[in-house]
């Protein structure tokens, strides 16, 4: 509890790499939810004990697979009702699911635990320069309310520049 | 011209059949007029029984071009002698059909025939779960009856399977999966649950001796109008489907419906949300005929109502902070129960009453359940923790059927331990 300022968390997490379960990093982190206002992002400074895997490779063979497409990508219902992602589809799953997390974290409070639920739809928006630009339609679940709330972000990357959201905004609600 | 004639002749010479065997999909793309011209001159011998999928349109845009097994050989001399380069886009069209058909069986539904060639491995519609019942009743009618228990708002018939050696009104066991009806690994894992008694009643001794002394009552699609419902049109539906006077919002959660602290902190009064209690409690049909059948049956010594995701298991309460009388004890089974249930893949469970391990939540099932003297009450959230969330992959079904059936055996030997 600080006062007059908000609450400040200290953690000690593990992070686990997603596809590769024996691939962990140790990770110590700070978080100071604003007391009062609810539309200031958490504050948070982090220190990772160690090196996050080299993804080069992976990213490279997907920027140029993406790069040398006809038509622009369109794609919907990632994972589709029965949980399936396609192998192609796998990298676009995987960075809606980092650029979501930015979202996530601009979002939260600590009442709030979001999970990215689907992607309903993604288009790829074609550019001029190098980077890879896609607009997508998801789904966010917060666990408390139980919400599933519509959510459009425009996600920018790049293998060497990283991820990053340009644009986003809250969604009217599916009757 | 003097060789499309003569390639006409050779394929005159070997008449083709009507099925697709050996048939393959070529694709030309032309980057030269005098190749185009030479595809587009394809077009015009019939013979061949070309069947052209994508047809010549400009240089640079592909030609597909489906070619009957007689005219493969004399066309790919053909198109070689005339230096037009090609690539076999598809092998064998009738293998591809073949495959295709299969899927198609498969996807398209068709109902099982017994238990035994049921999908464990897949999710089901509302109706194979419901053929899936009734065959396993006449496979095992010594063991297995099934109960309607109520209608739904929609008036589905609401199915509970009861299992029992014997006895009259003996002590049992509730087991209810799918109440919030976009937790589709709850209902695929009920029916897996269902199975396995049948399969284990009578080899495996723990299972056996709780079947000596105990009923198993086990409702497997709680909310049916809420599960047709993720079926047809929004996998992410959770509550029932009732109408709501005064507002253009469907349906109430379930699990905020009870009689225990009903309409307080931890439920939403806004019917068009997830979590609206509704108008009063036990408006629900889906939750108003469990509430008769345990009030009526009188004798339920374990309640285990199962959710997803959060991979947890909670005892009560989720209403009070106030812990129940038996905390000691539930928190002892708990431990014992994930215990069991992480040996089997090594996933990690958490375990503590509701308030404390999720959120606060009034009106839940277990919380009603415990004060009506069950003192079992537990609830579990299965797989996963958010990398799919409700969109569990199918082939995680049955290791979480797995390993939460090790978890539900341990309190079901400690309820008959206890009894």
């Amino acid at each position: 509890d600080i006062d007059g300022v908000g609450h400040k968390y200290h953690l000690e997490l593990e992070l686990e790499d997603v596809l590769d379960k024996d691939s962990t990093v140790n990770c110590t982190a700070e978080v100071l939810y604003h007391l009062g206002n609810k539309n200031i992002a958490p504050d948070v400074q982090f220190t990772l004990e160690g090196e996050l895997k080299n993804t080069d490779e992976a990213d490279n063979v997907f920027y140029n697979r993406i790069k040398s497409l006809e038509k622009e990508l369109v794609a919907e219902n990632i994972p589709d009702n029965y949980g399936n992602v396609s192998p192609e589809m796998e990298p676009i799953h995987l960075l809606a699911w980092v650029a979501s997390g930015y979202v996530i974290w601009q979002n939260s409070t600590e009442n709030t635990k979001f999970q990215l639920a689907q992607i309903k739809h993604v288009k790829q928006v074609k550019r001029s320069d190098e980077y890879l630009e896609f607009d997508y339609k998801i789904l966010l679940h917060e666990m408390l309310t139980q919400e599933i709330i519509p959510w459009q972000m425009t996600v920018l990357w790049h293998p060497q520049h990283g991820v990053e959201v340009t644009r986003d905004s809250r969604q009217p609600k599916q009757a | 011209m003097r060789g499309l004639v003569l390639l006409a002749a050779l394929v005159a010479a070997a008449a083709g059949t009507e099925t697709f065997v050996g048939h393959q999909v070529l694709r030309i793309i032309p980057t030269s007029d005098e190749e185009l011209q030479k595809v587009q001159e394809l077009q015009d011998l019939e013979e061949l029984q070309l069947d052209f999928w994508l047809a010549p349109r400009g240089l640079g845009h592909p030609v597909d071009v489906r070619v009957p097994f007689p005219s493969l050989q004399p066309l790919k001399a053909h198109l070689e002698a005339n230096g037009v380069t090609y690539s076999i886009m598809i092998e064998d069209v009738q293998e591809l059909l073949d495959q295709e058909q299969m899927e198609m069986l498969r996807g398209r539904r068709q109902m099982p025939v017994t238990t035994n060639t049921f999908n464990y491995a897949s999710y089901h519609t509302l109706d194979e779960i419901y053929t899936f019942m009734d065959l396993l009743v006449a496979e095992n009618p010594n063991l297995v009856s099934k109960l309607e228990i109520g209608r739904s708002t929609e008036n589905r018939p609401l199915y509970v399977l009861k299992f029992s050696k014997g006895g009259t009104n003996r002590p049992a066991v509730w087991i209810d999966t799918g109440i919030h009806s976009r937790e589709w690994v709850t209902q695929a894992s009920g029916v897996w649950f269902a199975k396995q008694i049948v399969l284990d009643h009578e080899n495996d001794e723990g299972l056996a001796s709780v079947l000596d002394k105990m009923d198993i009552f086990l409702e497997i699609v709680t909310n049916p109008d809420g599960f047709a419902f993720t079926q047809t049109q929004n996998r992410m539906w959770r509550k029932t489907r009732s109408k709501q006077s005064g507002s253009a919002c469907i349906g109430v959660d379930p699990n905020r419906n009870w009689d225990a602290g009903f309409g307080g902190s931890g439920a939403s009064g806004n019917p068009c949300s997830e979590t609206y209690h509704g108008p009063y409690a036990n408006s629900e049909p889906e939750v108003k005929a469990i509430v008769d059948f345990v009030k009526n049956h009188g004798n339920i010594k374990a309640f285990v109502s199962i959710h997803s995701y959060s991979q947890l298991l909670l005892y009560p309460y989720g209403y009070t902070r106030t812990p129940v009388p038996d905390q000691k004890e539930l928190h002892e089974v708990s431990a014992k129960a994930v215990a069991a249930l992480s040996s089997l893949y090594g996933t990690n469970y958490k375990y503590g009453s509701i308030i404390t391990t999720i959120y606060q939540a009034s009106g839940g099932t277990i919380d009603w359940t415990y004060n009506q003297g069950i003192k079992y009450s537990f609830t579990f959230e299965l797989r996963d923790t958010g990398r799919y969330g409700f969109l569990l992959p199918a082939k995680q079904i049955v290791p979480t059927a797995q390993e939460t059936w090790l978890a539900l055996k341990v309190i079901m030997l400690h309820a008959r331990d206890h009894l």
